[in-house]
């Protein structure tokens, strides 16, 4: 017996440390222990900012690498001497993938009197954690690419929204370059994200005259490994016009499906795939051969080639070795990461012209900000929707796992949050500016005086 | 070999255009400089334009294009990369500053095989004839098709002429003439190409006030065309549903057998059976990254190695577990499994420490890429073939482990009664902690297996482990045969909701399903008979 429980306290002491997740810095797990109190009376201490991404569980596969930018970016901040002359401490916090200890860690934070926070992945955790965020008045910076139809006062959305990602990548295939698709297939993961982007996507395709019988919808549950049925609907639904497939297809699923297609002989010069959550990141874990010439719409590829770029895979590729991440020689940058990069140092930027880290003064500074990211473009946060301005670039998967960008927008765009498409949405706003003062509104808020 | 000798003789060309003056050469060599566009539109132009000069060398370029040999320098100089590494230069002038390969995006390559196919319709191998007329075929051009029709009488391939009529039917269906459809018509059913249906539905049919095919007897012809091709349909939904079906059962068995011995035969409810999945499929990467250090000629057989291996690991991990966790809490059915989650946890972690969170790509080795067509639109991969083929291997060898061999017998004697069994000077304990390692080794195998279909990364055990204790229960527990019959069975009645209701609600119907049979059956399919059943 007395073996059995050294065995469990052996078991469960292993456990709390696997869960932890390597190359964290120690002393951050220190300060998320110490008592609130202790954070309100310095206004000369250290910043505290909050890092909500999944460390372990499943989304830590695509989470890990963002708390590990997000750290390179603040300790690159505090080399050049912090903020108000003030240094950042990050509070890395895990919510394991577990979306109601989303809510839970992100309360933590905000009670910890943190400054803003830099966190979520997926659609759901951001939903379960904007309430908090709405209550407590707390400032979250959200890095990745999303469904819309959401405009929160207390969130910047630094990844694209629907019209920077989705509908141009529906647009490129439809044009003469881009193969001039007649027919489509909108298959994804059963959830939220590609549940609105499909919905958001039917009402474009038949905006542009495309026919109900040349749409077909299929969605499959999480996890999914068995696309021999699908893949082979799709070949006889494709027979006889160009087709093209919009996947919003979740993480896992993405190289049986992928696997199935090259099996069965489906070329991507013949049905080009589009991706909108594959990315370098993605790739890395996989063999790439069967995905070759497929793409992805993003609004940003590793293989983008400017001075800006190249110094921010420098930084990373040296951050990595130096902290001894898993892989660092292999490792990659990609969309997200590149828009939590962006999110920080405009927060960084806004909190030096407010003067103050306060919370109210730090997001009336934010709108306008412009900062030189790694695409070579400078992006624009906008002040009345809170999203950032993106350019968008379609680019075809290579054998390197890389991307060979095949278009991309003149310039940066404006995101549209609520979709001009989706007819009980387009009559809405979202302006945080002065009349309207509304993220989900008809009509304004306030009256002139 | 026809590569090099094409090759070898575009060097003499171009060797003898050097040597003949640029004037002759330049009205012999198609016009090449689009290619050195940076614009894909304009070398999508330059492609067509190749394509239509009547060179000899149009083909040769192209393919050279294909294989990925044209460059261009800066100032849009296009060039041709010998295999001796020696650049040739196609536009005249020696490369400015670096040369890069000139890429394609999807529509350039489309246009570019299809050009290509269109130059070696008249070549004289029947293979490549027929090739290229079944690529034209798929979505034929009004322009092609002319084309097609100046060499098709010509033809005297039987299967090339097949695909060079249908191409013309396509395009002929809708034609002015009554005598060009009545022939589409007859050349879609001697195709039988499934790829009509809509196409054949809409002219059948009315329009807004007459019929769209005006003419009766074409009507008619279209008629049987369609009935035709859709019977055909029929057929290719029955035969592949029945394919899937078998594919997804069989994987399906391959994950839950380990489960029918450790929890079947030994009623230890084992959370971590999927980890052991996991650990061989970990296995897999582990021999194929050291292989591939070692020589890539063995790494095409990797699986020969890992099959064996992973076995061992699985093997030995669950004896370990076995000694160490499982033995001392038998006859606690709860207990173990809050142990066995808990294993799973720290197996999980762990190998996410070892091999990182990432997945970790397990490429298929060639042979086992690809697949091959049974019929139009039902194409049977190769690696599913194998998994079903390995599938079968696995379950005979656990039949003959468990009814040809004295530790067979060993183990089901053990398993039946304890106490009798003990009695009789069978070591009981030890060939418990045998019969939990041939299961973890068991799904070891399995985890082979799903190494090659889908993911390999710390989580992929959870994806499997609900579905094999369904297969398990749903087969009776403690019956091999059952559970065989239980994979297989899922496998088909999945594959044949799906077509109709989609696979999120064709998973949530079989569970359904399932639930009520479970209530009407909690035996499951097959049920242990005599005193050994009432005792478990």
């Amino acid at each position: 017996m007395k073996k059995l429980y050294e065995l469990f306290s052996l078991a469960s002491l292993l456990l709390l440390s696997a869960c932890k997740g390597p190359g964290e810095a120690p002393s951050a797990e220190k300060k998320e222990e110490a008592p609130a109190a202790e954070a309100k009376k310095s206004d000369t201490g250290p910043i505290k900012v909050g890092i909500l991404h999944s460390l372990s569980g499943t989304m830590a596969i695509s989470e890990t690498s963002l708390k590990d930018v997000a750290l390179m970016t603040i300790e690159s901040i505090n080399k050049k001497g912090g903020v108000l002359g003030r240094q950042l401490e990050p509070v890395v916090v895990d919510p394991a993938s577990n979306w109601p200890l989303f809510a839970e860690k992100a309360r933590e934070l905000i009670q910890q009197d943190v400054a803003v926070v830099f966190g979520c992945w997926t659609s759901v955790s951001r939903k379960s954690v904007l309430p908090v965020f709405e209550e407590l008045n707390g400032l979250l910076f959200y890095p990745v690419q999303y469904e819309g139809e959401e405009s929160s006062f207390n969130v910047f959305y630094t990844g694209a929204a629907p019209n920077q990602q989705a509908i141009p990548a529906v647009e490129y295939l439809m044009s003469e370059a881009g193969g001039g698709a007649k027919r489509w297939v909108l298959l994804g993961t059963d959830y939220v994200y590609p549940r609105t982007t499909n919905k958001i996507l039917r009402y474009f395709l038949k905006s542009k005259g495309v026919d109900e019988a040349d749409i077909m919808e299929e969605y499959t549950p999480f996890g999914h490994t068995d696309y021999q049925t699908i893949v082979s609907n799709i070949k006889k639904f494709a027979a006889g016009k160009r087709t093209a497939v919009v996947s919003t297809i979740n993480g896992d699923s993405n190289v049986p499906f992928y696997k199935e297609l090259a099996n069965q002989g489906l070329k991507a010069t013949d049905i080009p795939v589009v991706a909108f959550s594959v990315g370098e990141e993605e790739l890395r874990g996989i063999d790439t051969k069967p995905l070759e010439g497929h793409l992805a719409a993003w609004n940003y590829f590793m293989s983008i080639d400017t001075p800006e770029n190249a110094e921010f895979i420098r930084e990373w590729k040296e951050y990595a070795k130096a902290k001894n991440l898993p892989d660092a020689e292999k490792r990659v940058t990609n969309d997200p990461m590149e828009a939590t990069y962006v999110g920080i140092k405009m927060w960084a930027q806004a909190a030096l012209q407010a003067g103050t880290t306060d919370i109210n003064a730090v997001r009336q500074a934010i709108g306008g900000q412009v900062v030189k990211a790694p695409s070579g473009f400078e992006l624009t946060m906008d002040g009345k929707n809170h999203h950032l301005h993106k350019p968008v670039y379609i680019g075809e998967i290579k054998g390197d796992g890389q991307f060979n960008i095949v278009w991309k927008t003149e310039g940066p765009i404006r995101a549209e949050p609520w979709s001009k498409y989706v007819p009980e949405s387009q009559n809405k706003v979202a302006d945080w500016s002065f009349p309207w003062l509304c993220g989900n509104c008809e009509q304004a808020k306030a009256a002139p005086f | 070999m026809k590569l090099v000798t094409f090759r070898l003789f575009l060097l003499l060309l171009i060797a003898a255009s050097a040597l003949t003056g640029s004037a002759f050469a330049d009205e012999a060599r198609p016009d090449v400089s689009g290619l050195g566009s940076e614009d894909l539109a304009e070398v999508t132009r330059a492609i067509v334009s190749i394509g239509k000069s009547s060179s000899p060398e149009a083909i040769e370029i192209l393919s050279a294009l294909e294989a990925g040999q044209i460059e261009r320098d800066s100032a849009r100089r296009v060039f041709l990369r010998k295999e001796s590494g020696e650049l040739v230069p196609l536009t005249g002038g020696s490369p400015e500053g670096t040369t890069k390969k000139v890429t394609l995006n999807n529509v350039a390559r489309r246009t570019l095989g299809e050009t290509l196919a269109r130059l070696s319709l008249t070549a004289s191998d029947v293979n490549v004839r027929r090739a290229a007329a079944e690529r034209l075929a798929d979505q034929p051009d009004p322009e092609t098709v002319e084309f097609i029709r100046s060499l098709v009488e010509a033809e005297k391939d039987a299967k090339t002429k097949g695909f060079m009529d249908l191409a013309i039917a396509k395009v002929d269906l809708r034609s002015p003439d009554r005598a060009r459809r009545l022939a589409a018509a007859k050349a879609i059913i001697a195709s039988e190409d499934i790829s009509l249906v809509a196409e054949l539905k809409a002219i059948v049919g009315k329009g807004p006030n007459s019929y769209i095919e005006p003419d009766p007897e074409v009507r008619r012809e279209f008629s049987r065309a369609l009935s035709t091709v859709e019977r055909r349909i029929v057929k290719i939904n029955a035969i592949s549903n029945t394919i899937y079906g078998l594919s997804l059962g069989s994987v399906l068995l391959l994950a839950a057998l380990g489960l029918a011995i450790t929890f079947g035969l030994m009623r230890v409810i084992n959370m971590a059976h999927g980890e052991m999945l996991m650990l061989g499929a970990y296995a897999t990467f582990f021999v194929r990254e050291r292989l591939v250090a070692i020589g890539p000629e063995i790494t095409e057989w990797y699986l020969l190695f890992a099959i064996p291996f992973a076995f061992a690991v699985t093997f030995g991990a669950g004896v370990l577990l076995e000694r160490l966790v499982i033995r001392h809490l038998y006859g606690r059915p709860l207990e173990t499994l809050l142990a066995t989650w808990g294993l799973s946890l720290i197996l999980i972690q762990a190998v996410r420490l070892v091999f990182g969170a990432q997945n970790v790509a397990v490429a298929n080795p060639e042979w086992l890429s690809g697949g091959f067509e049974l019929m139009p639109a039902l194409v049977v991969p190769y690696s599913r073939i194998a998994v079903l083929l390995f599938t079968a291997i696995v379950v005979l060898f656990v039949a003959y482990i468990l009814r040809g061999t004295s530790i067979g017998l060993r183990v089901r004697s053990v398993t039946q009664n304890r106490e009798t069994a003990a009695a009789l000077g069978i070591p009981t304990r030890r060939v418990d902690t045998l019969t939990f390692g041939l299961g973890s080794g068991l799904a070891g195998l399995g985890g082979v297996a799903l190494s090659q279909l889908g993911n390999v990364g710390p989580e992929l055990g959870q994806q499997h482990i609900i579905d094999s204790f369904v297969v398990v229960v749903l087969g009776g527990v403690g019956n091999i045969l059952g559970t065989v019959i239980a994979g297989f069975g899922l496998g088909i009645a999945n594959k044949l909701l799906e077509p109709s209701v989609g696979a999120v609600l064709g998973k949530i119907f079989l569970l359904v399903i399932l639930i009520l049979f479970i209530q009407i059956r909690p035996q499951g399919l097959f049920a242990q008979k005599g005193r050994a059943a009432e005792s478990a």
